[in-house]
């Protein structure tokens, strides 16, 4: 059992392979980081690529594990890799399969907010891309309910973007006490 | 359970459930879309009690973030503070000494029973069982005890540190956690014997609230609901830390994926914690409980009193701007966390603080599945299903 694990792990790059055969012209960068296989995707290619992840019979990674953001205006070295992109948005990908992850990254420019939604592909993405719309203001287009989750729906702004302050913007003092002791 | 569709004919009629409702555990909600007493849509609201975690993330240095891990499921504290450790010490790429690792399953293992058996009194108590809820309040209470022995606290316990844990072990702790472990299968017995085949019970959660291993993996499911439906995935066994590849222990899995075969799999789960905490016991190794490296850890107090190395390490650690300092990169680590599957991804800027901490919480994923358990089902499942799922407010909405 431990032979066969470490041959696969020898042989992970097959999932790099496979993808650089099916989507070479996809991939920004690639990457292996303590064990996970880490690949930045163009965004218009996103859906294809997970799809294929997903799909295909020997990769299988049929569990979305997480998908989240990273605003990097504030990690100079980040931005200047991938043409000033301010948000990476991330998928964490499983195999049960495999028994392996794989890390998707997308650059995604301030002007231009969307990205295809996984919807289609994991119904456990709904509430994933809802956060991170919510907190980022990510749009994922084709995203068949996508509202704020975690914050009050007339909440303006998106808390984990850099330009955030951690105290919050206003909500205090247009909290109006007097109306409140009437 | 038959929807009574057919029957009743009348208009819809919408039933928010929550955020205030003793079967919530905490502040959430669903507004169910009825038919006489059928669901035909169920539609649950987070965020309640957001509170910033990962914003927090960002201003909080490494140490001093485990204190918010206490707080994201704050039924097993001890699971949420190893599992962000581990994430930061694989990004630093250090491994703790073999004790630290087993104090650290120990107590994983114990908060996980505690966990369950909060789950287990209070979704009893929902339906209307109040003994159970007796039964195993008097066994947390042991647990909790002993959590409050070797923490200083028995909620809040922020016991992990990056590179080791706050302190180790008591004396006779061991004393302490076999007698535990000794009687508690006992206890747990009667809880069987009052639920298991109980005809009120079993009518309550047979095939309620039921779904399929695919849709769960397509859910994103994770823990005991995950393996209720049959898929025998445990992070202990797929990618084992902290020592776990040297226990012995079986997962337990389901097949019908209904609230009964989730109570099953808690109640057989707490009985291979037991087994992992007994191997624990007899193999706890000697030696230090924290890394020798004291850029991460902090130096004893003779050597931070009377050594300008140790003072300077002291300071290095402790001070604000300074810091445990981790790598620049990323890295998302998990672990078997009573609910599932929690993971933390961090991006690290290489100073003392993170630069970006994501949750990967396993009620959020557990909780969007709920519509799909409960549409077509009675209103009077809401509470069974809800129960069984074991949605944690604190960790839903971070």
């Amino acid at each position: 059992m431990n032979e066969e694990k470490e041959v696969e792990e020898h042989s992970k790059p097959l999932v790099l392979e496979k993808l650089e055969a099916a989507h070479a012209d996809a991939l920004l960068a690639q990457d292996e980081s303590r064990g996970t296989v880490v690949v930045v995707v163009r965004k218009e290619r996103v859906y294809a690529v997970l799809e294929y992840l997903k799909t295909d019979s020997e990769l299988a990674y049929n569990y979305l594990v997480d998908v989240t953001a990273v605003d990097n205006s504030r990690m100079e070295s980040e931005l200047m890799r991938f043409d000033y992109a301010r948000f990476m948005v991330v998928y964490q990908l499983y195999s049960y399969q495999g028994q392996c992850r794989v890390r998707v990254k997308v650059p995604v420019h301030e002007n231009d907010l969307s990205i295809p939604s996984a919807t289609g592909l994991w119904r456990g993405a709904n509430w994933l891309e809802r956060e991170t719309y919510d907190m980022f203001g990510i749009h994922f287009e084709g995203h068949p309910d996508l509202r704020r989750i975690l914050m009050p729906d007339d909440f303006e702004g998106h808390p984990l973007r850099k330009d955030y302050p951690l105290q919050g913007r206003g909500e205090r003092e247009r909290f109006n006490f007097d109306k409140q002791n009437a | 359970m038959q929807g009574g569709s057919e029957r009743a004919t009348g208009e819809k009629m919408v039933l928010s459930f929550g955020p205030q409702h003793p079967a919530t555990h905490g502040t959430l909600r669903i507004v169910l879309e009825l038919d006489g007493e059928s669901i035909l849509k169920a539609t649950p609201h987070a965020g309640y009690l957001h509170t910033g975690f990962e914003k927090l993330g960002e201003h909080l240095d490494y140490n001093q973030y485990i204190v918010v891990t206490d707080r994201m499921n704050y039924l097993s504290p001890l699971s949420n503070n190893f599992g962000y450790v581990l994430a930061v010490e694989q990004l630093l790429d250090i491994e703790v000494p073999k004790r630290c690792q087993y104090i650290r399953i120990l107590m994983a293992e114990l908060s996980r029973l505690a966990d369950h058996l909060l789950w287990l009194g209070t979704a009893a108590l929902d339906l209307g069982a109040f003994s159970v809820f007796l039964y195993s309040f008097r066994e947390r209470e042991k647990l909790y005890s002993i959590f409050e022995k070797t923490t200083g606290a028995r909620l809040t316990t922020s016991y992990t540190r990056v590179g080791g844990v706050l302190r180790d072990l008591y004396q006779g702790y061991e004393e302490d956690v076999r007698q535990f472990i000794t009687n508690f299968p006992k206890a747990l017995k009667e809880t069987h014997t009052l639920l298991t085949r109980n005809r009120i019970w079993m009518d309550r959660t047979k095939d309620v609230g039921p779904i399929s291993g695919d849709d769960a993996i397509n859910y994103g499911l994770t823990g005991p609901c995950l393996r209720a439906t049959g898929v025998a995935h445990d992070l202990r066994k797929a990618e084992p830390y902290s020592s776990y590849e040297e226990m012995t222990f079986d997962v337990p899995v389901g097949t019908n994926g209904d609230a009964y075969d989730r109570y099953l799999v808690r109640m057989e789960e707490m009985i291979q914690s037991c087994g992992i905490v007994t191997q624990v016991l007899d193999n706890m190794p000697d030696g230090p409980v924290n890394t020798e490296n004291n850029k991460i850890t902090l130096p004893n107090k003779p050597d931070a009193y009377g050594h300008i190395e140790g003072l300077i390490h002291h300071f290095k650690v402790i001070m604000d701007g300074h810091g445990v300092e981790v790598p620049k990169g990323d890295h998302y680590c998990a672990t078997e966390s009573p609910n599932g599957e929690l993971g933390f991804y961090i991006v690290s800027d290489g100073t003392g603080t993170g630069y970006r901490i994501r949750i990967r919480p396993p009620s959020f994923l557990n909780f969007q599945a709920l519509p799909h358990m409960l549409e077509g089902g009675m209103v009077s499942d809401t509470v069974a299903v809800l129960g069984s799922l074991n949605v944690i407010a604190g960790e839903l909405d971070r």
